[in-house]
C-alpha cells in the first residue's frame, strides 16, 4: 500500500508529540507515540482497554509524567516551561473533559459556579459579566436558565457532562483533550452530546484529541485517527480510511469486531 | 486542451485479509482514466467488478497499492490525510449511497452543513440549503426532523442535495438516481446538467441506462481493470 506523505502545507501543527514513552515499572504505558494535530483537527485515538490510549493522553495532557519524548505546543517543548507557565496554559488554552463528569465539575457548586470559577480563575471579577457569561454558556450547551443555581448532583448524567463542557470551553480553547466523553451515556443522550461536540468544534475552530472504545463516534467526530494496541500506535490515518480499508492484522479485527444495528 | 480534473495513471488496489491467513485478493489494475472540467464520465461494469471500490480510492477512502489519484493539484494516493480533508472540504463533492449523521441533527442542518465547514455564514448556508430541498421536493416539514427517519427515496435525495449544496469542481455521484421517481430523476438530472455547465468534473455510477445516456459525455469499463486482463490480453492466442 502507498503510504501518505508529510503534508505539503505551510502552516504549523498546534501540537507536536515525539517519541512519548511512559513506563509502569516494567509494564509499558504507551511507547514511542509521534504525532502532531493542526489548528481545528479532531483526532481520535481508539484500542481496547489497557491499550495505553488514556496514558497516551495523560501524558500529552500534562497529568502524568512521561519518562522521554516531547511535546510541542506552539512551537514550544511544554517540559522547558515553569510550573506557573504550565499551569496557566492547563486553565487558559488547554482544557479537559473527563469521562466521569465528577472528576471535572466542582459537585458542590452551583452549575454557574462551575462555569463561573474558571473565568474568575483567568481574571474576570465583574460579577454580573460573569453571571451573564456563564448564564450564556448554559444556553450553549443547552441548560435551561432556571437550573443555574442548581447544584451539579441534581443534574442527569448527560446534563452533568454538558457542565462540564460549558466549564471547560468558557476560556475559549485552543485544544481540547476527551477522555470517552460520551461512555456512560444512553444512545440518545450521545446523539445530542456528539452534535454539541461537532458545532463547538467548528465555531470555535478547536482542536480536539479524543479518547474512545467506540468507533461509531469517532467516525463521527474524528478526522484522523491513531490505532492503539499494547502500547504502541500500530496504524494511523484518514477516520473513514482506517476504518473502511484498515491494514493492520489487529485494527481489522477491531472493526470487523463491531456489532451492527 | 486544458488538463483533466481528475487523472489516474496505473493504480492499483488489493486486500490483504489477515483474518483468513494474510490472503491477498487483487481488485484492481493498470487503472487510467481522465475526467476534464465540465465532462460526466460513467464507469460501467459488472456488479463486483470494481465501480465502488474505484469511487472510494478516489475520495482517499481506500488507500491505493500503486499508482496515482490526481484530483486539481493534489494527488490523493500519498497525500496526507489532512490534505484529503481540505480536498474533500474545497474540490471534490461525493454523492454516496449511505448517509453518514449524528443522529438527530434536522434535515436543513445536515445539508447547510458542507457550506458551513467552508466558513460561510449560517444563513446564507441555510438558505441554499432550503432552496435545494424544496427543489428535490422534500416537504418543509421534515426539515427540522433527522434524515436518519426518512423513507429510502428521502434519504437519498437528502444526500444529492447535501453534496451539491456547494459548487464543488469536482463530483463523485453513486448511483443519484437509483431509488427515485421519475419527477425527482429529472429534477437531479439537472443538477447534474448545471454542474457540468458551470465546469464542474463528473464520474458516477449510473444503472439507469437512460440517465447515463443523457447526463454522460462519454463510459469507462471498469471491467478492463480487472488483475491479470492487460497481460492476458498482450499474450498471443
Amino acid at each position: 500500500m502507498i503510504r501518505p506523505g508529510p503534508s505539503a502545507e505551510g502552516t504549523a501543527p498546534l501540537l507536536g508529540v515525539a517519541g512519548l514513552t511512559r513506563h509502569y515499572g516494567t509494564r509499558i504505558g504507551c511507547a514511542d507515540v509521534s504525532f502532531d494535530l493542526w489548528p481545528g483537527e479532531v483526532l481520535g485515538i481508539v484500542g481496547e482497554s489497557g491499550s495505553g490510549k488514556s496514558t497516551l493522553l495523560g501524558c500529552v495532557a500534562g497529568h502524568l509524567a512521561a519518562d522521554a519524548g516531547r511535546i510541542l505546543y506552539r512551537g514550544r517543548d511544554t517540559a522547558t516551561m515553569t510550573e506557573p507557565e504550565r499551569r496557566r496554559l492547563a486553565r487558559t488554552e488547554w482544557a479537559f473533559v473527563h469521562q466521569n463528569p465528577r472528576d471535572g465539575l466542582r459537585m458542590g457548586v452551583s452549575a454557574g459556579g462551575n462555569v463561573g470559577e474558571r473565568l474568575m480563575a483567568v481574571g474576570a471579577r465583574h460579577y454580573g459579566a460573569i453571571r451573564a457569561e456563564a448564564a450564556d454558556w448554559l444556553a450553549r450547551v443547552e441548560i435551561a436558565a432556571g437550573r443555574i443555581d442548581d447544584r451539579p448532583r441534581q443534574f442527569s448524567g448527560g446534563m452533568q457532562q454538558r457542565l462540564q463542557i460549558a466549564r471547560n470551553l468558557v476560556t475559549a480553547p485552543r485544544l481540547v483533550f476527551m477522555d470517552e466523553p460520551t461512555g456512560g451515556l444512553d444512545v440518545s443522550v450521545q446523539a445530542r452530546l456528539l452534535d454539541l461536540i461537532r458545532g463547538l468544534v467548528r465555531d470555535m475552530a478547536l482542536s480536539v484529541v479524543i479518547v474512545t472504545h467506540d468507533l461509531a463516534v469517532v467516525r463521527l467526530l474524528a478526522d484522523r485517527l491513531l490505532v492503539m494496541k499494547d502500547g504502541r500506535v500500530i496504524e494511523a490515518g484518514l477516520t473513514d480510511q482506517v476504518l473502511d480499508d484498515p491494514q493492520e492484522p489487529y485494527t481489522q479485527v477491531l472493526v470487523s469486531s463491531v456489532l451492527q444495528v | 486542451m486544458c488538463e483533466a480534473m481528475i487523472e489516474i495513471r496505473d493504480l492499483a488496489k488489493s486486500f490483504t485479509l489477515h483474518g483468513q491467513g494474510g490472503t491477498v485478493i487483487p481488485v484492481m489494475e493498470n487503472a487510467c482514466l481522465s475526467v476534464g472540467a465540465g465532462e460526466c464520465v460513467a464507469l460501467t461494469g459488472a456488479s463486483g467488478s470494481g465501480k465502488s471500490t474505484l469511487m472510494r480510492m478516489i475520495c482517499g477512502n481506500y488507500l491505493a497499492r500503486s499508482g496515482s489519484i490526481r484530483v486539481g493539484t493534489l494527488d490523493v494516493a500519498r497525500a496526507a490525510p489532512r490534505e484529503i480533508i481540505r480536498l474533500r472540504r474545497e474540490t471534490l463533492g461525493h454523492v454516496s449511497q449511505f448517509l453518514r449523521v449524528v443522529p438527530r441533527v434536522p434535515t436543513l442542518r445536515v445539508v447547510a452543513e458542507p457550506l458551513m465547514a467552508l466558513g460561510r455564514p449560517e444563513p446564507e448556508a441555510s438558505a441554499r440549503a432550503a432552496a435545494l430541498l424544496a427543489r428535490l421536493n422534500i416537504p418543509e416539514r421534515l426539515w427540522k426532523l433527522s434524515p436518519t427517519t426518512f423513507s429510502g427515496g428521502e434519504r437519498q435525495r437528502v444526500n444529492i442535495a447535501r453534496g451539491f449544496v456547494h459548487s464543488y469542481p469536482a463530483l463523485l455521484l453513486d448511483e443519484p438516481t437509483a431509488a427515485l421517481d421519475p419527477a425527482n430523476r429529472e429534477v437531479v438530472l439537472d443538477l447534474i446538467g448545471e454542474a457540468k455547465a458551470r465546469g464542474a468534473a463528473i464520474l458516477g455510477i449510473f444503472h439507469d441506462r437512460d440517465a447515463r445516456d443523457r447526463v454522460c459525455d462519454r463510459c469507462v469499463d471498469v471491467g478492463a481493470f480487472a488483475p491479470g486482463k492487460a497481460a492476458r490480453e498482450g499474450r498471443p492466442g
